[in-house]
């Protein structure tokens, strides 16, 4: 898989990426914010179904689960919304976890639809009547847009971005740090070979849950950054189609390929509008026209077309 | 025990949808060995066309042959010309692809003909068939359609030569091959099969959910159910899934105190994914053994 | 019939795949006057060859007779087909006892006899034949080879047999090659090598 091992290059898109917001409009920095946001969620995908293996159709839940966590105590108990995304992450990791406990007796189609029940009892259970307390039913909950801290003079959109920029840089990094350990390795092993993993002696059980554990809680904290930048949280923004759109994503990017995720996040937010631009009656088709294009042109998403480009640059040096 | 029991037909009746929709994504599976998430839309897609043709003046149930007809050569296309450049490709990008299909055609059919819920005719008339109203004419109708079709699916698959090539295909493809089998045209008629079915399916519930071009989705998602619960080996296992998935979202929709009718899909789908944990295989799905 | 012989790895399976179209090959392949470098899998069946793989390549979920019948499955002439069905079950009589029962509950034996069974239902010019007598008791595979004898002979049809068993392979074959990482070091007669110890000593190990 290639790596961004130049340094400059990946340095140079920080520099950018930190200079970005200053120049843009402030509607185009929300967006580019979701797109961190979605890219996130995608690398928690990622951990899961491209470096172990485990097809999920239910992320939707972890994100849902995040963000109601996040807008829930904000809402109800006033806590701050950077201290939201810890706990969203934690209840993501316990819920993954123990979700991927009975899973780890189904394999591949079962497990999709075990993961695809969970994506469509979310939003049901969430409108639930007799929850509607906590959840808000229906209609869901609002959230304050936070401020920019120490009086900064950043527009709240500017300051949310470098929020969730922070937070995607350490994320990422994380999670390439995990990929390149033995961890990683041994998660990647149980994806190619489960049973040549074990006899090595890698405990497949506890691998597959942890790793169920934490791709939630990438996920979740995505879904918690999501609730906080778009300020609500309602059931039917979590459906099974969010699920899909991960996954789309997923592949755009290039599975097993950690940055790929950004490219894969910008096309889940850029790529439908654009469809939209081209004909407001036939959005969907051309949305769907262009998946399939990207999966005949570049099979390997992103990742390959990064890879065949390093290539040539490296062929010229 | 009247309302079990008309609960239970009425599950029944739907059931009969669902497995038709089951054994349409069973029969996709067994060709190509991936679950085709566009086949609810293909089905919604060959309905409007139907209703379409219907509106132009066409009796109903040269409508329903031509649709049929129509769908089965849409299938062979679209294998043929969509999926044909992806044969070797990952999951995931199989995936993707009929994705993209679903958006197509749902966009499309809106396009078309709009989003706006139009009624669909049924040859079958809703006069209620058994005295206490158990089950009405269209019900019954289904469950007809659907013992025919599996009839005829039964009798292809067993005694005519193609049906036997079609099951070699799928069994063991390389092998195929080696008896002179044409594999790709073997799974473009899967498709092809598998497309017909759906319009089928679509036509018979289409009278009930009305038609709209997001009809199918609630269907398809429970004949998915189905088709995994019976263990995506067999067209019985689809079959009986589909019921069974039927009876159950209907006995817990009216049996099921306050969340019975919010809860109904999730209900049914934790019951499936509960004996999914239990028999990893579905009901009737052989344990796949592996030569370590 | 010819015979390639060769140990482990020599790239005899390999040689097999590659007249089949199995996998990727360069350079000329002809069949009876027709090159057939490029032609599909499929194609090459239907001019006539029928390949028994090594495994056996049984549909193992289907019934016995229904392996069979499918072996004529490119054949149109439904009354030679028959005819060639009950040939079949006269070479081997035990498919005939098993007809109906799902072929991979047959022995290892049987199931190879059931392959060689299929690959003459399509009456081929040229039976393909990847180590027939792998994992087979001595006196099947003798069983077995009198019946590939017999073929050859009565029915004229031409056998490329890869085995590794070269005893008894050489006591069958007309021709013999010998291949070694993918090259062909020694070719003749079959009684030739048979009779040269030191190639039997050196390539063949007895």
């Amino acid at each position: 898989m290639p790596r961004l091992n130049n340094p400059r290059v990946t340095l140079a898109i920080i520099a950018v990426a930190l200079v970005l917001p200053l120049v843009i409009q402030n509607f185009l920095t929300f967006q580019l914010t979701l797109v961190l946001v979605y890219a996130i969620a995608i690398i928690g995908l990622n951990l899961l179904t491209g470096f172990n293996g485990q097809f999920s159709l239910g992320h939707s839940a972890f994100y849902a689960i995040g963000a109601y966590v996040a807008a829930m105590l904000m809402d109800k108990a006033d806590f701050p919304y950077a201290m939201t995304l810890p706990v969203a992450g934690i209840a993501c990791f316990v819920f993954g976890f123990l979700f991927g406990l009975p899973a780890l007796r189904l394999e591949g189609v079962y497990l999709a639809l075990a993961t695809f029940a969970l994506a469509v009892a979310t939003p049901q259970i969430l409108k639930l009547s007799p929850l509607e307390h906590w959840t808000g039913g229906v209609q869901g909950i609002v959230v304050n847009k936070p401020e920019a801290p120490f009086g900064l003079p950043l527009t709240e959109d500017q300051w949310l971005y470098y929020f969730t920029l922070l937070i995607t840089i350490v994320m990422t990094v994380l999670a390439h740090n995990l990929v390149a350990s033995r961890t990683g390795r041994a998660m990647m092993a149980i994806r190619d070979n489960p049973i040549a993993a074990r006899s090595m002696g890698i405990n497949i059980a506890l691998y597959k849950s942890l790793t169920f554990g934490v791709s939630a809680l990438y996920t979740g904290v995505a879904g918690a950054l999501g609730a906080i930048v778009v300020q609500f949280v309602a059931p039917d923004s979590f459906t099974f189609f969010l699920s899909i759109s991960l996954l789309v994503g997923l592949v755009v990017g290039g599975v097993g390929w950690i940055p790929g995720a950004f490219f894969g996040g910008a096309f889940v937010l850029f790529v439908p509008n654009l469809a939209e631009s081209f004909s407001k009656g036939l959005s969907g088709a051309v949305y769907g026209v262009m998946i399939i294009v990207l999966i005949y042109v570049l099979p390997t998403g992103a990742a390959g077309l990064t890879r065949a480009a390093s290539r040539w640059w490296r062929a010229k040096a | 025990m009247e309302l079990l029991l008309q609960q239970i037909l009425a599950g029944i009746a739907t059931g009969t949808i669902y497995a038709c929709i089951a054994l349409a994504i069973v029969m996709t599976y067994q060709t190509i060995g991936h679950l085709n998430f566009a086949q609810g839309e293909m089905a919604m897609f060959s309905t409007f066309l139907a209703w379409q043709l219907i509106q132009w003046g066409l009796p109903y149930w040269t409508a329903f042959a031509l649709t049929v007809a129509l769908s089965f050569a849409g299938g062979v296309l679209i294998e043929r010309i969509v999926l044909r450049p992806i044969h070797n490709a990952p999951v995931l990008s199989h995936v993707a692809v009929f994705i993209g299909l679903l958006a197509i055609l749902n966009s499309l059919a809106g396009f078309i003909w709009d989003f706006n819920v139009k009624p669909f005719p049924t040859p079958f008339g809703t006069a209620p068939l058994i005295a206490n109203g158990f089950i009405d004419a269209h019900q019954a109708g289904m469950i007809a359609v659907t013992i025919l079709l599996l009839a005829f699916l039964y009798g292809f698959f067993r005694f005519t030569r193609v049906g036997l090539a079609m099951r070699a295909s799928a069994n063991d493809p390389v092998s195929a091959r080696l008896v002179g089998i044409r594999v790709g045209w073997m799974a473009a008629l899967g498709w092809g099969m598998a497309a017909a079915i759906g319009a089928v399916a679509g036509m018979m519930i289409a009278p009930i959910v009305f038609l709209e071009p997001n009809m199918m989705l609630g269907v398809l998602l429970y004949g998915f159910a189905g088709a995994v619960l019976g263990g995506l080996g067999s067209p019985a296992g689809a079959v009986i899934g589909g019921l069974i998935v039927g009876v159950v979202e209907n006995l817990a929709g009216t049996f099921i105190p306050v969340v019975g009718g919010e809860l109904k899909f999730t209900i049914a789908l934790a019951i499936i994914v509960a004996v999914l944990v239990m028999k990893p295989q579905g009901l009737f799905g052989r344990p796949v053994l592996h030569r370590v | 019939m010819t015979t390639l012989l060769g140990g482990n790895g020599a790239g005899k399976t390999t040689t097999l795949r590659a007249l089949c179209g199995m996998i990727e090959r360069r350079g000329e392949i002809t069949f009876a006057g027709r090159s057939i470098a490029r032609a599909s899998t499929e194609d090459i069946v239907r001019m006539g060859v029928a390949h028994v793989p090594d495994g056996r390549g049984t549909f193992v979920r289907l019934t016995v007779e229904e392996n069979l019948e499918l072996g004529a499955i490119t054949r149109r002439d439904r009354r030679a087909i028959a005819a060639d069905l009950e040939r079949v079950y006269g070479y081997f009589p035990i498919l005939q006892k098993r007809r109906s029962q799902q072929a991979g509950t047959l022995s290892g034996g049987e199931q190879q006899m059931l392959a060689i069974g299929r690959a003459l239902m399509l009456r081929p010019r040229l039976m393909l034949l990847d180590e027939p007598s792998f994992g087979l008791a001595p006196r099947v595979v003798q069983e077995l080879f009198a019946i590939l004898s017999t073929l050859n002979k009565d029915e004229g049809v031409s056998l490329l047999l890869v085995e590794q068993n070269a005893t008894v392979a050489l006591d069958l074959a007309d021709h013999a090659y010998l291949v070694e990482t993918g090259r062909i070091v020694f070719s003749g007669a079959a009684r030739d090598i048979r009779q040269n110890e030191k190639i039997r000593r050196s390539y063949l190990g007895y």
